[in-house]
């Protein structure tokens, strides 16, 4: 078991309110990083390998340093609370156990890039943690730890997985459909309301008290040679727990597994999805992987947001995929030709494969049709859906086939 | 424009929301969850209506109201009840949970009951896949369902 930094707080009754937090420890980051320059926490953040905890796992002091440095306008800290990756849920735990790591990890964040103003955009379906985290907030302004040179913005939005994407969130947050937007430019050069802008996830901020106050060397030591720290991982599907477990980001998924209570069920293991729906799917012999971003990736998936689906023996592969092929079809924002279209079609396809109704041709058209579209449009979101659609055919064709006889 | 309009406090938190974004259509979200909460949905009359509170063509509003799951451009039932179907919550056993609430209720996903009671809804992830199989009723997270339980938590909506 690792050191608990980010669920320390989950069981801990009041922790979620400034008294409780403060007991803990909390608001003494602050302190220190109000004596620190922005520089140096940007420097503290990079060396501690804290790598984004949303999905693309980028390295979060790096991509704080791309606000340019001599911009005399507002600069925005954007905090992605869309949680919506299918198997994915230890933000909500976050915002409703432990909002204030939250609020200090953006007040330190906002000193780093030089912002004054932060907003929170958190999923319009999350209304008792948007109500839990908003009460957190003023309780922050009461204190004096906010309205003091930067303000925080609680934001509901309203129902669209697309917005979890950094320039669609942005979009909704200007009060549109939440299309993504072409980059360059990147949001640290032009983003909300055309201002420089850093979009980091709930976890990730939650981080950097905790570099703050213990070092970025003892964070990197904590994980991988490459990512720093311990992570939220959500395990669901067929475990016998079934929960958030806090590990470190070198953990093997086997371990994982392990700690989660096994595969239930039938007890046998078929398959594993790593990192949210869109990580391609892990074998059960390929389960001895290092869950950091640079495991994962190494092994053909991705870390993501560190949702990991057990698929036990008995669960039907063509099944599972057409249910995550509904959902991106459902999803699709409709903006670029090739995601809009392919994922309509694939879940059809899918659908008359599970009814029996498959042809022969049905899996390499799917396949040809998800290979072509690679790439090829403004946001992550179709490279993402591919995942399934591709490794799940390719790892468990035979599965597939015997459902295409037509 | 059929009495659609909102109380002078509400125009306050309007106006104080416009206000907390470096431009005001930036509030535009909230204020269409506010209209909802308001009029019960987001008719062709409250886009209009909203339109007028932020200098946009109802056009801009329409496109926004329609492209977000949360608003509804119908009636809908007193209580909604939404049911995950996404991969965890399905292999949890989601499709006898929907099944068994449509043969209660007697409607299918998308239709409200005829005492105007339930609105019945299929969803994609609501992130709480730990408590497999779940659906959101109203505000509510309800998790680990079981028939039984579905049937104990509709009995309580009225």
């Amino acid at each position: 078991m690792s050191e608990k930094i980010f669920s320390r707080n989950f069981e801990v009754q009041g922790a979620n309110t400034l008294p409780g937090y403060r007991e803990a420890g909390g608001y003494q980051a602050l302190e220190k990083a109000r004596t620190m320059e922005p520089a140096a926490i940007v420097d503290e953040i990079k060396k501690s390998n804290l790598r984004g905890l949303g999905g693309a796992g980028f390295p979060t002091g790096m991509k704080w340093s791309f606000i340019p440095k001599d911009h005399a306008g507002p600069v925005y800290l954007v905090i992605n609370a869309d949680e919506g990756e299918p198997g994915t849920f230890k933000d909500r735990y976050l915002l409703e156990r432990d909002p204030h790591a939250l609020i200090e990890g953006m007040i330190i964040a906002a000193r780093a890039i030089k912002s004054a103003l932060g907003f929170v955009y958190i999923r319009g379906e999350y209304v008792e943690p948007w109500r839990l985290f908003s009460a957190a907030v003023r309780e922050a302004y009461d204190a004096g730890y906010l309205g003091k040179g930067f303000d925080i913005v609680v934001h509901r939005g309203a129902g669209a997985y697309i917005c979890g994407e950094e320039t669609g969130l942005i979009s909704s947050l200007e009060g549109k459909k939440g299309w993504p937007k072409v980059k360059p430019p990147f949001p640290a050069i032009k983003g909300a309301f055309g201002a420089p802008t850093i979009v980091n996830n709930v976890e990730t901020i939650c981080a950097v008290p905790h570099i703050i106050n213990r070092g970025a060397a003892w964070f990197a030591g904590l994980g991988s040679k490459t990512q720093g720290g311990t992570r939220l991982y959500s395990v669901s599907g067929r475990v016998n727990r079934p929960g958030v477990y806090e590990e470190s980001c070198a953990i093997t998924l086997r371990e994982l597994i392990e700690h989660a209570g096994g595969v239930s069920a039938s007890g046998r293991l078929k398959g594993v999805v790593p990192g949210g729906s869109s990580a391609p799917i892990l074998a059960a012999h390929e389960i001895d992987v290092v869950m950091d971003v640079d495991g994962l990736r190494n092994a053909g998936t991705m870390a993501g947001s560190a949702g990991v689906i057990v698929f036990d023996e008995t669960v039907s592969i063509p099944e599972a995929l057409m249910v995550v092929a509904r959902f991106y079809a459902h999803e699709s924002c409709g903006q670029c030709t090739p995601c809009r279209e392919s994922t309509g079609w694939i879940y059809k396809m899918c659908h008359r494969i599970v009814e029996g109704k498959g042809r022969k041709d049905d899996l390499d058209t799917i396949l040809d049709v998800a290979k072509r579209g690679a790439g090829t449009t403004i946001c992550a979101f179709y490279d993402g859906a591919i995942g399934p659609y591709i490794s799940y055919i390719e790892k468990y064709r035979p599965e597939f086939e015997a459902l295409c006889q037509s | 424009m059929n009495g659609i309009a909102f109380s002078p406090a509400q125009l306050a938190e309007v106006r104080r929301l416009q206000a907390l974004y470096p431009d005001k259509r930036g509030a535009l979200l909230p204020v269409l969850h506010l209209a909802q909460d308001t009029f019960g949905y987001v008719s062709l009359e409250v886009e209009t209506y909203v339109a007028s509170l932020f200098d946009l063509s109802p056009a801009h509003v329409h496109e926004v109201v329609t492209f977000y799951t949360l608003y509804f451009q119908q009636p809908k039932g007193r209580h909604v009840v939404a049911v995950c179907q996404n991969l965890s919550c399905h292999l949890a056993g989601a499709p006898r949970i929907l099944a068994h609430l449509k043969e209660r209720l007697g409607i299918e996903v998308g239709e409200t009951t005829d005492d105007g009671r339930i609105t019945l809804q299929a969803v994609e992830c609501l992130c709480a896949c730990e408590a497999a199989p779940m659906m959101q009723v109203d505000d509510r997270y309800e998790l680990n369902l079981t028939p039984d339980k579905v049937d104990r938590l509709v009995e309580a909506l009225r």
